[in-house]
């Protein structure tokens, strides 16, 4: 495991996941950028961690609720909502088509 | 007129009349003026706002001195790092994606600020998305270093740390999710300040790593950073990480006791750097601080841990970025952002995430476990900030897993979420300033904010100023 160095394929797999779309001197300088961090990585595999419990927070909070009413200080109207684009048609959002008319 | 040093000296000032606010303001937007165009410290200058407020608050004084015990930071001129919303000005993140973005609310800390009696003069430049250590990695350009204009601010908050060390502004915010407070104020000799994760809210600023990420500040002196902290620390129901805290005197049993990392001072670390910090230890145990060496065994898998756990998240939290409602489309995210992007989709991915997240999750646990133990034996533990003094520009740029590995001695108090102030300690025989940390306890700061101030009694490191 944790045998790097990642091959072309997998910096445009990634790419992908990532929705980003890269040129070509970006997927080759990101495949030897990413190998030296990823394989620098393998430091960890010399440390045991069988029963040990991950860390995904420091805070110890566990179900932090609110009352389930609205609160009129913390809600945007429409207008201040979609003020961000001016992409807008009867005050939604317009985005691109991503289903095919023909299927 | 002289820029005052601190906000109990602009406070007897504005309550003497030796100056106005309008006056304070203008001196400051006239200093930007002259030197930012070198510095490059500020993505948007808020003249006009700061004019604004700046004749309301004056005339709130005129009626009623007693404003200034209201307002804790009455009319203290203010940079805010623009990663921070602030309504109805553009906030960019330093990134093309959102370079012409207009928040339609603002960030608690800016709303608690601004209630406060603070006046903002400009949203800070820094690496863009808060990604980096130098900040160069900004879409508006670096930011110099005013000690030395060849060199690097540090980062990422660069234009915050600028801000402060030119008098641009008396105080500053900044974020810090694996040390872009605590560094750049090292870099620029001021003092930077990040709380422990879960005191203030992260509520309306563009989110980095969100289990890493704190919301901190830069000032000149100890009393500016604890006055700031009473004004933006505790809950606000909005960020649900955020724990109420009682903010009391600091309790010692006995005298404080000091500890020092040995992994902090081992190789990799420049001697005039050690010399400098291993001084200040001198100077606490001389005021009256007990001092033991301690270990940290975990320290040196900091970086490999902050560097999975950080981009995971953060290719998580640029995810919502897609130009629809908001901001240009993903072509627009620098090398950086992509960078990190790919390396977080990478460690999360299906056949990877077991070896890489989860491992470096489980590690994190080691290492917040060290400071637990280490915490039952000393109130703080005094470190270096940086390895080096400030970089050349373009020195490292070409080499991120070195700009990485730089961070070795501030992700560790990120993925702990302890509180962590970088102190000025001196100045390099190169003329470079050298910061020191002092590092506490999870809601320890009123400890950290004592012996900072022990330290800065019996030294003048912070009077220090750049010359322009």
């Amino acid at each position: 495991m944790l045998m790097s160095s990642l091959s072309s394929d997998e910096v445009l797999r990634v790419a992908r996941l990532s929705k980003l779309s890269l040129s070509k001197k970006e997927a080759q300088s990101l495949k030897s950028e990413l190998s030296a961090i990823i394989d620098y990585f393998t430091e960890l595999t010399k440390l045991r961690t069988d029963n040990i419990e991950p860390t995904s927070q420091t805070t110890g909070l566990t179900d932090v609720l609110r009352a389930d009413e609205i609160d009129e200080t913390r809600v945007l109207p429409v207008k201040d909502a979609v003020s961000g684009t001016e992409k807008i048609h009867n005050n939604y959002f317009v985005v691109s088509q991503v289903i095919d008319k023909e299927q | 007129m002289n820029t005052p040093k601190n906000i109990k000296e602009l406070h007897s000032g504005y309550k003497e009349g030796k100056f106005s606010v309008d006056e304070v303001v203008e001196n400051y937007l006239a200093r930007i003026k002259a030197f930012d165009k070198d510095l490059n410290a500020f993505i948007t200058v808020t003249d006009d706002y700061a004019r604004e407020r700046a004749k309301k608050l004056q005339e709130a004084l005129k009626d009623d001195k007693k404003v200034l015990n209201k307002m804790p930071l009455f009319g203290v001129p203010i940079a805010v790092k623009d990663m921070y919303l602030t309504k109805g000005i553009r906030t960019t993140a330093a990134s093309n994606v959102l370079k012409d973005y207009v928040p339609a609310y603002s960030s608690t800390v800016f709303e608690r600020l601004e209630g406060a009696g603070a006046i903002l003069v400009g949203k800070t430049n820094c690496d863009a998305w808060a990604h980096g250590a130098s900040g160069e990695n900004s879409d508006f350009g670096p930011t110099k270093n005013p000690w030395n204009e060849t060199r690097v601010p540090g980062g990422s908050s660069s234009g915050s740390a600028v801000s402060v060390a030119a008098d641009m502004s008396l105080v500053a915010m900044g974020t810090d999710t694996g040390g872009s407070i605590r560094q750049p104020a090292s870099f620029c000799g001021i003092y930077g300040f990040k709380p422990t994760y879960g005191a203030v809210s992260r509520y309306g600023v563009v989110a980095m790593a969100s289990s890493l990420d704190s919301m901190g500040h830069m000032a000149r002196n100890v009393d500016d950073v604890e006055r700031v902290f009473m004004v933006t620390g505790g809950g606000d129901g909005k960020d649900a990480t955020v724990k109420d805290f009682d903010y009391k005197k600091p309790a010692f049993d006995g005298k404080p006791r000091i500890g020092i990392p040995k992994e902090y001072f081992e190789e990799g670390l420049d001697p005039e750097v050690k010399e400098k910090v291993m001084a200040g230890v001198k100077v606490l145990e001389n005021a009256g601080c007990e001092v033991a060496e301690v270990s940290l065994p975990h320290t040196k898998y900091g970086i490999s841990v902050y560097y999975i756990v950080q981009p995971a998240e953060v290719s998580s939290n640029l995810g919502r970025y897609d130009g629809i409602r908001y901001g240009n489309g993903r072509d627009s995210f620098g090398a950086e952002a992509k960078r990190r992007i790919m390396l977080g989709t990478y460690v999360l991915s299906s056949g990877y995430y077991d070896a890489y997240y989860n491992k470096a999750m489980k590690v994190r646990t080691l290492i917040r476990k060290d400071f637990e133990e280490v915490f039952k034996k000393v109130d703080a533990l005094v470190a270096p900030v940086s390895p080096t003094t400030a970089f050349k520009l373009g020195e490292r740029s070409h080499d991120p897993l070195s700009m990485y590995l730089a961070d070795i001695y501030t992700v560790s108090a990120n993925l702990a979420g302890t509180p962590g102030l970088s102190v000025p300690a001196g100045v390099s025989s190169d003329g470079l300033p050298i910061g020191m940390q002092i590092l506490g306890d999870r809601f320890s700061e009123s400890k950290i904010f004592h012996i900072a101030k022990m330290f800065e009694e019996k030294t003048d490191y912070h009077n220090m100023t750049p010359k322009l």
